[in-house]
């Protein structure tokens, strides 16, 4: 099993804490994992993202060519990695803000409507958790109990009452999926 | 067993230190590097194990707080980037001439200059060519994983110990910066007072019965006796050269080109190496371990099987020169570079070899 992907959106999105909670979970499931971020000014304002690869073997390089999958959330970052994905990858983005949409065909596109489904939810910050709901299933990837260990894992205790919520919006994710 | 942990390189050499029994570190703040001494801010070791952890007024200070605590014969470190690098260059100098150990991280960045903050390995020739003034070597060790940022610490403080002589870690951004599964190593204590006295009789830590006292200084006004100890400096970097040459290999057995890189470049090398032995090209990687000294034997006799080279550095080639002296000619030497922060993919390497080798 090896999984390469890439995150990418604007600044403040929580386009590196969702690599991040990926690369835990990645941990809690005994994967090899990397996690790159492309650190910078970029990431105050402008475009962020972060490299993940999950693996079962050893990972080689941190620094990719092409992906299996992008997870898109912003229009930039979907004019510099549409072209990026590997034939048969999957693409994951959210509609909003996207004027050009993908033209791939063939690769798997999935339009998730996660800025919509935040506000069904009502709280903004689950955004990324919506997004990462929906990537792991799209691409069968880890179980939500791994998230949660990885979740577990990284917050400080005083925020483990927010666990259910990003357990609910993970759901919700995996909803828009299936 | 120990856990196995997610964390940045960064992360990894302050947690790397603590576990060490490093006494102090020294420093001042500078991307890509600056979760060194956040993280040991944030893990405050001198409610634990005592080791002192200072943020310095600038680069020149931290490095001759270091070049002090050394003279005492403590384990002490400082870290920075680049420019803070440069700046510490007269320090480190000093500290080489005085025969002390100690441990110095460069986690480099874009240049000349200021420069950028992203990925570089520009500072090649000034950390293995001496970098301050006069005829000296640093060992340097550059780590390709997060698991290497870790035990470089211990290794590079013990072989700093071991030869009297100050060690770098030469790391680029994206080792530092990135995330991955480590082990850090095992706690152990600090040295004792008397740990010390035993172990580091030169060191300028008070008389203690001695009928001396030990003086630490790189300043020597008679040119006969600087001669004599620039000749034991030399007589060290040989036995150095001799004992402590790191390299890995990667399919290099039935290579017919071999790929010579560093550092986290190494990695993304590999990448393209699998890539093309899936193509049925037979390439291999030599990785440096230690930049200085510089695994010439082995490249001397890989030259002796492949019929070509390729370095890939993120630098206007450096490395190169060194690979060159190796191989004395026997075959073709070619440089693949990005400069200024700009990591290359593997797709490039990939075309880079096919191009200069196979007409592709």
């Amino acid at each position: 099993m090896k999984e390469e992907i890439i995150i990418a959106g604007f600044g403040g999105q929580g386009v590196l804490s969702m690599g991040k909670i990926l690369a835990y979970a990645g941990l809690m499931d005994n994967l090899e994992v990397t996690w790159m971020p492309a650190y910078g000014p970029e990431q105050r304002g402008g475009t962020a993202n972060v490299t993940v690869i999950l693996s079962d073997k050893p990972i080689s390089s941190p620094i990719l060519s092409s992906y299996d999958t992008a997870v898109i959330l912003n229009q930039q970052s979907l004019d510099k990695f549409e072209s990026k994905v590997k034939p048969g990858g999957t693409l994951i983005y959210d509609p909003y803000g996207i004027h050009r949409a993908p033209t791939r065909t063939d690769i798997k596109v999935l339009a998730i409507p996660a800025m919509d489904a935040t506000l069904e939810l009502g709280n903004a910050k689950t955004y990324n958790m919506i997004l990462l709901g929906a990537l792991l299933s799209a691409r069968n990837l880890l179980s939500t109990d791994a998230v949660v260990r990885g979740l577990k894992k990284t917050l400080p205790e005083r925020h483990h009452h927010l666990i259910p919520l990003n357990v609910d919006a993970i759901a919700k994710g995996r909803s828009l999926v299936e | 067993m120990e856990e196995v942990k997610l964390m940045k390189g960064n992360e990894a050499i302050a947690h790397a230190a603590i576990r060490y029994g490093m006494d102090a570190y020294f420093g001042y703040p500078i991307t890509p590097q600056s979760e060194v001494l956040e993280t040991l801010e944030a893990e405050m070791p001198w409610e634990t194990t005592g080791m002192v952890v200072l943020q310095a007024e600038s680069e020149v200070a931290a490095i001759n707080m270091v070049y002090g605590g050394a003279a005492s014969g403590k384990a002490v470190m400082t870290s920075s980037s680049s420019p803070g690098v440069s700046l510490k260059q007269e320090g480190i100098s000093y500290i080489a001439a005085s025969e002390i150990p100690a441990l110095i991280v460069n986690v480099m960045r874009g240049g000349p200059g200021l420069g950028t903050i992203q990925p570089s390995q520009a500072d090649y020739f000034q950390a293995t060519k001496g970098g301050g003034h006069g005829d000296y070597h640093l060992i340097i060790l550059s780590p390709a994983t997060v698991q290497e940022m870790a035990d470089f610490v211990g290794l590079g403080m013990d072989l700093a110990f071991k030869w009297r002589n100050p060690v770098m870690i030469l790391a680029d951004g994206v080792v530092g910066q990135m995330m991955e599964k480590v082990v850090l190593p095992p706690f152990r204590p600090r040295r004792t007072d008397e740990e010390i006295r035993q172990q580091c009789p030169w060191a300028a830590n008070g008389r203690h019965g001695r009928d001396h006292r030990n003086v630490v200084t790189s300043l020597e006004m008679d040119p006969e006796r600087m001669e004599v100890n620039n000749n034991r400096l030399q007589d060290t970097y040989r036995k150095i050269t001799e004992a402590e040459v790191r390299y890995e290999e990667k399919f290099t057995d039935d290579a017919e080109y071999l790929i010579v890189a560093f550092g986290s470049v190494a990695r993304i090398c590999l990448k393209a190496i699998e890539e093309m032995r899936e193509q049925g090209i037979k390439v291999g990687l030599l990785r440096p371990i230690t930049l200085w000294p510089f695994p010439t034997k082995e490249i001397e006799r890989l030259s002796k099987q492949v019929k070509g080279i390729l370095t890939v550095e993120l630098n206007a080639g450096q490395m190169i020169e060194d690979v060159k002296l190796a191989v004395e000619g026997r075959v073709p030497v070619y440089h693949y570079g990005r400069m200024g922060g700009i990591v290359p993919a593997p797709a490039e390497i990939e075309e880079s070899l096919k191009s200069h080798f196979l007409n592709v």
